[in-house]
């Protein structure tokens, strides 16, 4: 096992088309034009001494450590921000440049502490390599003069140190927080010999701007910026990479290891979806793993109001298979059925569905992609032909116009949210669709050009006045759809949106956005370039979720803004493989590779590979399979991996369809709230323990390699195997590999994909034999569909109204922090940032109802209430409250109703009408709930010599 | 009623010449003017009689009754009375270009200024074309006046051929990153450098408050020869008075036209930092960042002020293009020696008996400029030393005043002429406490940037400190030659990269000062007065105001 360390070239790689050779100390080298002369000594196998550059960040020429010199040009310039020339003879080494070197480094140790035996950098020190590299031998200056060594060390922030005592004041900090991450939460402070890096305002890295990203710690050269986990553990010995379990974005990191601990996460260079950079979730809220709540034996107990009883695997596998062959003899086989996870790999997805379609014989098959994005799948289905985005993350950078609805990168997805702001600096324009003032609406240097503030509910009278701008102003593009698209279709959908009551001004009643607003951004989308959009379930969960895909669809063929770097419709999909889930075969109606059902051609396929016939009829969606239990009919459920009871909506029908159900069983890291329903509980495996793979929102299958031993013994695939084979059904996965190999047997569009093929660099599918090395840009010569389909989108209004009792419309959403139910991040120290869900209300709405900031205040709708603290924000616009659902005491979901897509049933999250008014405490609900939860939790202690 | 012309200048205004022109105001037409930059002589009033100007001065407000008693709006009172003021010999020695409405006109009227040659040079370069002018700028030899001496003509050149991206007319902050993404703009900006900060030297200030117009047609025709539609003038903060003209000027130019429509100008007084007069720096500053030093390349005329293409010239440069571009390039070619053409603007300063601005052909010599035209210290002591071109210029001993006063002559002695500015230094002065002032400078103007500078400053006078408290000198003064070196090769801008010029020429030309031992006056890691014990032991004798007006007849 070895460390993973990747070349550093010292400046970013250059693309250009001419190429310049010259000679670095005697060696020949052709290099892109623009390259620095460090980089192309790299490339020579010439590494130059330095300190403040660093290929991740732009060259800056301060540290004058890799001075160079060149025949034929006066002085000696720094390598790092001299670009090549031809025929160029350089010297990397002379006496002069030794002596002004060492005359640095002298300089540098001057200031420095000696302490690199006790050091935390000691063994993995940038500063401590240059001076041995030009030969430092003493420090004539002594140590007694003016000096940092004194400054005192900011442990504030729970992940890393700022130990201003080594500071060499290279700056690759401030500029990792500038370039990378774009927060621009740190600076040098002060000038001269007192400069020095400071965030903020000169506060505690805490309670700056600072978002913890973890750039400027990896970008720091010596022990100054430091993770907690290093100085604790000391260096890492050995490194794995892998892929983040957070977000869609799908983060490729390095585990660095002591033996089968992780030290640190450290995002890789070589990630194709994050080039090296990472936020505080991937980089740092990784101790979930080791917490003291997971579980790690399975247990069972016979009703949910018993004790949990520690079980053996085969005793928990033996109980499930026993109740379902029980339950299915009972009730028939459909009254049983599975939830594959989007938080578990594509494979154990794919070994879900494949449970439930062999060993249980029917379809009911569902996945949290259900409450998240499954109008995206429906919609962009109906409209390109398939179910995902149609870019890679790279294609920002050619975007001129980003529009972004529904979505907030910067605490959603933050390492795309960063790269989008490097492109926004780069002078890209941005349109914010989005009922909240989100941070990319003004960001430091970022400005939105526009941003569309519109009633929540009103997304598809938003897009559609859109449209009816682009087509009555004639901003379409006519090319592209006649020869692209299904003109027919566009000549209706055209003649739709340019009814009058589809325009700006008939719908600003609506949307209440001022239609001078809308005309300005479909303007600037249809005119300003390439235009790309990013959404996010601020979109697709509503009751026109949909149809509000199929609105953007619309737009982006419209404008001719699809099938080429720069444009495209882009889902930013929450969680680490919901795209990978989906791909699966994870939703009732659909086999892998989104094929339905119903048709013979892919059920032959499968029954083939499989030995078992397949229902043609599509089976329950999570809603449905809820109601059936509540009516009876439905009583089996093992849910891998999502913890529905806090996560979907009407938390009230969800438990009681839980609590009608005869076996429940929850295969999980945690006792979640689900696990309060359930009667026999599986101990998962973490990311950190799992063989697989993960899709992310850019459709990339990213390898996802094992760096410990599962710690409850068997990794989440061998559990379900065993449940399968328990039940009857034989699978003999030797590893995830063979599972791989089957999806890519039985599904075109991942035909070339192998782990082989994986290791090599991740691809997106589809990857086949017309594709071998995936595609990163999707419909470039013509739609999966064949033409591009424009469908009408006329806007319903949502049942779901403010009225006198509920005036209020609520809507949910993410912070950066935190991830969704929270299992993982609440079990970790970002809870310093989000120790508690807050009601956002505006100061209007605040002042009626006596509220002020920080007041508990109780939060009503139709369907129930909660109690939650508030604050008063002008983010929200009046008449709009918003919330996290992070937190299981806050039971926000308690409060979302039953409403959801009309045709995918994705639960309306985003708009729910409410009434605020202050509260003295908890609601009953929560009060019984924290009893029942607790009572449901217990575990029996285990007797004495059993 | 009578014209009596009383500058505003700041020098005058420091000696009282509010004063004189209040105790003057019932009785003529006061005309506040620029100062001829005869700073003996300020507060200097020029009377407007039928004889011409006559100059009186120095003026105090207690000699105006006595004066106008004596005829002193006739021009026939005697006391104090210089004469015409081009006969002084100081300003009569003059090749006054740049400087030739400064002291005579109203700074603010462009009636004024058009009467005096103004706006010929913009009308020249409007007839002839921007390929012309540029052709001009640079068949005129024009070089930068900052201090650099890089020819005007060939940064002009290089900004109007630079290439815009129009696709990009982007937001007004530079790209963070992204080698794909081309300069951006539309645009090419005109930065003036009027962060005049080398000490003894005021040519800028003089000029902004004196004759500011002559900035905005020298900014108006570099706009209109390289396509630029915006300038910017970066001026110093402690120059309030020339911030309030130039303010002034600039409104007074947009009202009538001159300014505003193809070419504008903005103002942005800086925050006190030296190192914001590098034009890196500048350019940051004005981008509303920390005043720090950009490497180079990317050069400011390919990747300037917000990403775009940009001249940045020094203001003495840009206010000298109108009288080329009026007069021919080839009048001003015609001056001057070697390849330094034109006049200089020089200022004399510090330990010397006449101070002022001395605008000159390049070629005249340190001694002339010191001895004959300055008239020695006003100490009266001998002169030991003459430090040339601001803090970061070299000390020249005596032995070396001989050298003309050009770039290259000077280079050549390890001494640069920067801005044109020369304090001199009588022979009480500690050449090693000078040594450790100029480290001490860096110290406090350093950006903080690059190593050489942030921490070898503070060593350099930690180590002068050493070897003036007798410290192992030898081993201290090796130490401090090598920190010189790293200083000079490894600095990333002038500041650090020249510090090592008074530093090394005070330990060459004046070894016997770092071998004297510990000062009683000085206590190491203090700053210490700049004047100590008098090297030859005997007292000084000068004393300010003392001397007789060098008066014409």
């Amino acid at each position: 096992m070895t460390m993973v360390r990747e070349i550093d070239y010292g400046t970013p790689a250059v693309t250009a088309e001419a190429m310049v050779t010259l000679t670095i100390d005697g060696r020949e080298v052709t290099v892109p034009d623009g390259t620095s002369i460090m980089r192309a000594s790299m490339e020579a196998g010439v590494k130059v001494p330095r300190l403040c550059a660093t290929d991740s960040l732009n060259s800056f020429g301060s540290c004058r450590l890799c001075l160079v010199e060149i025949e034929g040009r006066r002085g000696t310039p720094a390598s790092c921000t001299t670009p090549v020339a031809p025929g160029l003879k350089v010297h990397t080494v002379s006496d002069n440049l030794r002596r002004i070197r060492r005359g640095v480094m002298e300089l540098y140790i001057s200031d420095h502490p000696l302490d690199c035996l006790t050091c935390s950098a000691n063994g993995n020190c940038e500063l401590q390599t240059a001076a041995g590299e030009v030969g430092l031998r003493e420090v004539r200056y002594g140590y007694a003069g003016k000096n940092h060594l004194s400054a005192p060390v900011d442990q504030s922030n729970p992940y890393f140190n700022f130990d201003p005592s080594k500071c060499i004041v290279c700056s690759r900090c401030v500029r990792a927080c500038e370039e990378v991450q774009g927060t621009f939460a740190l600076t040098i402070q002060d000038r001269g010999f007192a400069s020095k890096v400071a965030a903020g305002l000169d506060e505690p890295f805490l309670t700056s701007e600072c978002v913890s990203c973890g750039a400027c710690v990896q970008a720091c050269p010596t022990a100054t910026l430091m993770e907690k986990s290093v100085v604790e553990m000391g260096q890492p010995e050995h490194s794995v990479v892998t892929t983040c379990a957070y977000c869609g974005v799908g983060c490729s990191f390095k585990a660095e290891m002591r033996g089968d601990q992780v030290v640190r996460m450290v995002p890789w260079k070589d990630g194709k979806a994050n080039h090296g950079h990472s936020c505080v979730k991937g980089r740092f809220a990784w101790g979930y793993a080791q917490h003291p709540d997971r579980v790690l034996k399975p247990m069972i107990r016979e009703k949910i109001s018993d004790p949990w009883r520690e079980v053996s695997w085969d005793v928990a596998i033996e109980r499930v298979a026993s109740e379902f062959k029980r339950i299915q003899a009972k009730a028939g086989k459909d009254s049983v059925g599975v939830i594959t996870s989007s938080r578990c790999t594509a494979e154990e997805a794919y070994l879900v569905q494949k449970l439930t379609r062999t060993a249980f014989g029917n379809n009911n098959t569902d996945t949290c992609a259900r409450v998240c994005h499954s109008p995206t799948g429906y919609g962009l289905g109906k409209t390109f032909g398939t179910s995902a985005g149609t870019q890679d993350f790279d294609s920002v950078e050619e975007s001129d116009v980003i529009v972004v609805i529904g979505a907030n990168p910067t605490d959603g997805h933050p390492v795309f949210g960063s790269r989008m702001k490097k492109r926004l600096r780069e002078g890209a324009k941005l349109i914010v669709i989005d009922p909240r003032r989100i941070d990319l609406v003004r960001t430091p240097h970022v400005a939105a050009a526009y941003h569309l503030a519109l009633r929540p509910g009103t997304n598809v009278a938003m897009l559609t006045a859109l449209a009816h701008v682009i087509v009555t102003e004639g901003l379409v593009a006519r090319s592209f759809i006649d020869e692209r698209c299904d003109t027919e279709a566009f000549a209706d959908w055209a003649a739709f949106v340019s009814e009058p009551r589809n325009s700006p001004e008939a719908l600003e009643a609506t949307t209440g956005v001022p239609a001078a607003l809308v005309r300005g951004a479909a303007r600037l989308y249809a005119t300003g370039g390439n235009g790309a959009i990013y959404y996010g379930l601020g979109v697709t969960e509503h009751s026109q979720g949909s149809t509000a895909v199929m609105g953007i669809a619309n737009l982006a063929m419209a404008t001719g803004n699809i099938g080429r770097r720069g444009v495209g419709v882009n889902p930013l999909r929450g969680q680490n493989n919901v795209q990978g889930s989906c791909d699966m075969g994870s939703f009732p109606h659909e086999l892998p590779g989104y094929r339905h059902v119903s048709l013979p051609g892919v059920r032959a396929i499968y029954e083939a590979e499989w030995g078992v016939a397949i229902d043609p009829e599509p089976g329950l969606r999570i809603p449905n399979m809820l109601d059936a239990a509540v009516e009876g009919t439905f009583l089996g459920l093992y849910v891998q991996g999502e913890d529905i009871a806090q996560s979907d909506p009407d938390t009230k029908h969800v438990t009681a369809g839980l609590s009608a159900m005869e076996c429940v069983v929850v295969h999980d890291l945690f006792l979640n709230e689900t696990a309060n329903y359930a009667h026999v509980f599986l101990p998962g495996a973490t990311f950190l323990e799992k063989d697989g793979t993960f899709i992310n929102a850019e459709r990339r299958i990213n390898r996802v390699r094992k760096v410990m031993e599962p710690r409850a013994g068997l990794g989440d695939w061998e559990v379900t195997q065993a449940i399968s084979n328990a039940m009857g059904y034989k699978m003999h996965y030797n590893d995830p590999s063979e599972i791989m190999a089957e999806v890519a047997r039985t599904t075109p569009t991942f035909a070339g994909v192998s782990y082989e093929k994986l290791d090599q660099g991740a691809v997106q599918w589809p990857c086949n034999e017309s594709a071998p090395d995936g595609t990163p840009i999707m419909h470039i010569d013509h739609f999966v569909r064949g033409k591009g389909n424009f469908v009408i989108t006329e806007y319903v209004p949502t049942d779901e109204k403010v009225g006198p009792r509920f005036p209020l419309l609520l809507t949910t959403g993410r912070i950066l922090s935190q991830y969704n139910v929270g299992a993982q991040t609440r079990r970790t120290a970002n809870v310093v940032w989000h120790a508690e869900d807050m009601l956002e209300i505006h100061p209007h709405d605040a002042e009626e109802r006596g509220i002020k900031d920080g007041d508990w205040v109780r939060l009503r709708s139709r369907a129930g209430e909660t109690t939650l603290r508030a604050a008063v924000t002008e983010r929200v616009a009046p008449g709009v409250v918003y919330t996290t659902f992070h937190h299981p005491l806050t039971q926000a979901n308690v409060v979302t109703t039953e409403f959801s897509d009309w045709a995918t049933n994705c639960p309306e999250y985003k708009v729910t009408a409410v009434q605020v008014s202050p509260s003295n405490g908890p609601s009953d609900w929560q009060v019984e709930y924290r009893t029942l939860s607790a009572k449901n939790r217990r575990v029996e202690a285990v007797p004495a010599g059993e | 009623m009578t014209r009596v012309f009383v500058p505003r200048d700041a020098a005058a205004l420091a000696v009282g010449a509010d004063e004189v022109a209040a105790a003057l105001a019932d009785h003529a037409d006061i005309v506040r003017t620029g100062s001829r930059g005869l700073f003996w002589l300020e507060p200097m009033i020029e009377v407007e009689t039928q004889q011409g100007r006559i100059a009186y001065g120095p003026v105090e407000a207690a000699d105006i009754p006595g004066l106008l008693a004596d005829g002193l709006l006739t021009g026939s009172a005697r006391h104090l009375r210089l004469g015409s003021p081009e006969r002084i010999p100081f300003l009569a020695r003059q090749t006054r270009l740049t400087f030739s409405r400064c002291g005579i006109v109203d700074p603010l009227s462009l009636d004024d200024y058009h009467a005096h040659g103004g706006l010929d040079g913009l009308r020249k370069a409007w007839e002839i074309g921007p390929a012309a002018t540029i052709e001009a700028v640079l068949a005129s030899g024009l070089r930068g006046r900052g201090g650099a001496g890089f020819p005007t003509g060939v940064k002009w050149k290089t900004v109007a051929d630079a290439p815009t991206d129009p696709a990009h007319g982007g937001p007004e902050f530079p790209a963070h990153g992204g080698h794909r993404v081309p300069a951006k703009g539309g645009r090419k900006f005109i930065v003036c450098n009027a962060d005049e900060g080398d000490s003894g030297t005021y040519a800028d200030r003089m000029l902004l408050e004196g004759d500011p117009f002559s900035l905005i047609e020298g900014m108006a025709i570099a706009g209109f020869a390289v396509g630029a539609s915006k300038g910017y003038v970066y001026t110093r903060s402690e120059y309030p008075h020339a911030i309030a003209t130039f303010d002034k000027a600039l409104a007074i130019a947009r009202a009538a036209g001159m300014l505003g429509g193809a070419f504008d100008i903005e103002q942005r007084p800086g925050a006190g930092a030296y190192v914001c007069g590098e034009e890196t720096a500048l350019l940051e500053s004005i981008e509303g960042r920390r005043g720090q030093v950009r490497s180079k390349p990317p050069l400011p005329a390919h990747k300037g002020l917000f990403g775009c293409p940009t001249v940045i010239n020094n203001m003495i440069t840009l206010t000298t293009v109108p009288c080329i571009l009026r007069d021919g390039a080839a009048a001003y070619e015609a001056i001057g020696m070697g390849r330094s053409r034109g006049t200089m603007p020089i200022q004399l300063a510090g330990n010397v008996r006449y101070g002022g601005l001395f605008e000159a052909g390049f070629g005249v010599t340190l001694g002339e400029l010191v001895y004959d035209i300055g008239g020695g210290t006003l100490s009266g002591r001998p002169v030991r030393a003459a430090q040339v071109g601001g803090p970061l210029g070299a000390y020249f001993p005596p032995a070396l005043f001989d050298t003309p006063f050009d770039y290259e002559a000077f280079a050549a002695k390890d001494g640069l002429i920067g801005h044109g500015g020369i304090v001199v230094f009588d022979d009480t002065v500690d050449m090693a406490q000078q040594a450790r002032f100029a480290l001490e400078f860096c110290v406090a103007e350093s950006c903080g940037k690059c190593t050489p500078c942030r921490i070898g400053s503070v060593r350099g006078m930690e180590t002068v400190d050493k070897i003036m408290a007798g410290q192992n000198v030898d081993a201290n003064l090796e130490l401090l030659r090598d920190l010189c070196h790293t200083l000079r090769a490894g600095s990333l801008c002038a500041l650090g990269g020249f510090i090592p010029y008074p530093v090394l020429s005070a330990m060459n030309f004046f070894p016997e000062d770092f071998r004297r031992g510990p000062r009683v006056t000085n206590v190491p890691g203090t700053s210490a007065a700049i004047t100590g014990t008098p090297i030859a032991g005997t007292p000084m004798t000068g004393r300010p105001g003392a001397n007789p007006p060098l008066a014409a007849a």
